[in-house]
């Protein structure tokens, strides 16, 4: 836990979201999503309630296994944390990933 | 999911003859299609599927590796090949530097969930420098099997 103080110091901001392309995470995705978290200045951090990985990692965040259904805390501590937390949610929930709802891929 | 449970060690190719993305490709299904883990007529269709995924985008990681993956109705269950290339060959990688070692993973089209497994464990293991460097090493087929199967049996390797 963080304390005040700590706060004042670093913007932290986090979210949860759910992966609803029916491929899941997979690479493509994965990659899609560490280009988005790579361009922030802050550290992004990605977990699945069991480990928490680098989200500007793709070997990392490809150890998530994050299938259809999964829900993934997405934190940013930093200058730009809530800018790029608001950012990568967009991509993860308002388009998928831009794959297709049969998930055709 | 463990190596063991999805890479076909009848497959191995300890020194890919390929100098290129597509051939090293061609070479490893060709090695599941030997070892009976894929049709024989549909050889040619996995080839083009993965080289079609690879063209959208490249799956060499960076640090000398690559994990070329389709999705295809030709196997039933997730089943890869492992090659090496000692003199290295263009991925298109991240690093933008040569592919050593190269694992080709075909996963079924219904069953997304374990491809994700395969992949998880695959990167898990990529990402340690120590176990990149051993996966390089390996000269012959029985010494991957010996290295994939000891890295299942010790997650923390």
């Amino acid at each position: 836990m963080l304390t005040g103080e700590e706060v004042l110091e670093k913007l932290v901001s986090q979210t949860t979201v759910e992966i609803r392309n029916p491929n899941g995470l997979h690479l493509r995705p994965a990659m899609q999503f560490v280009d988005l978290a790579s361009q922030f200045d802050c550290e992004i951090s990605v977990s699945n309630g069991q480990i928490t990985v680098d989200g500007k990692s793709i070997m990392q965040m490809s150890t998530l296994v994050a299938t259809y259904g999964t829900r993934l805390q997405v934190r940013a501590e930093g200058p730009d944390a809530e800018k790029a937390v608001e950012t990568l949610r967009d991509l993860m929930e308002t388009s998928p990933f831009g794959e297709p709802p049969e998930g055709k891929a | 999911m463990k190596f063991e449970e999805f890479v076909c060690f009848e497959a191995t190719i300890p020194q890919l003859q390929a100098k290129d993305r597509d051939g090293a490709i061609t070479e490893l299904v060709a090695a599941l299609v030997s070892a009976g883990r894929i049709p024989a007529e549909l050889g040619k269709e996995v080839t083009k599927a993965v080289v079609k995924r690879e063209n959208e985008a490249s799956t060499g990681m960076g640090k000398g590796v690559a994990v070329p993956h389709v999705k295809h109705g030709a196997v039933k269950t997730v089943v890869a090949a492992v090659g090496h290339s000692a003199a290295g060959i263009d991925f298109a990688s991240l690093d933008e530097q040569p592919v050593y070692s190269v694992i080709l993973l075909i996963s079924p089209a219904g069953n997304p969930d374990k491809h994700l497994q395969a992949m998880e464990n695959i990167f898990r293991h990529l990402q340690k420098e120590r176990f990149r460097k051993f996966l390089r090493q390996c000269r012959d087929a029985a010494e991957l099997e010996d290295l994939l199967k000891e890295a299942d049996e010790n997650p923390s390797w």
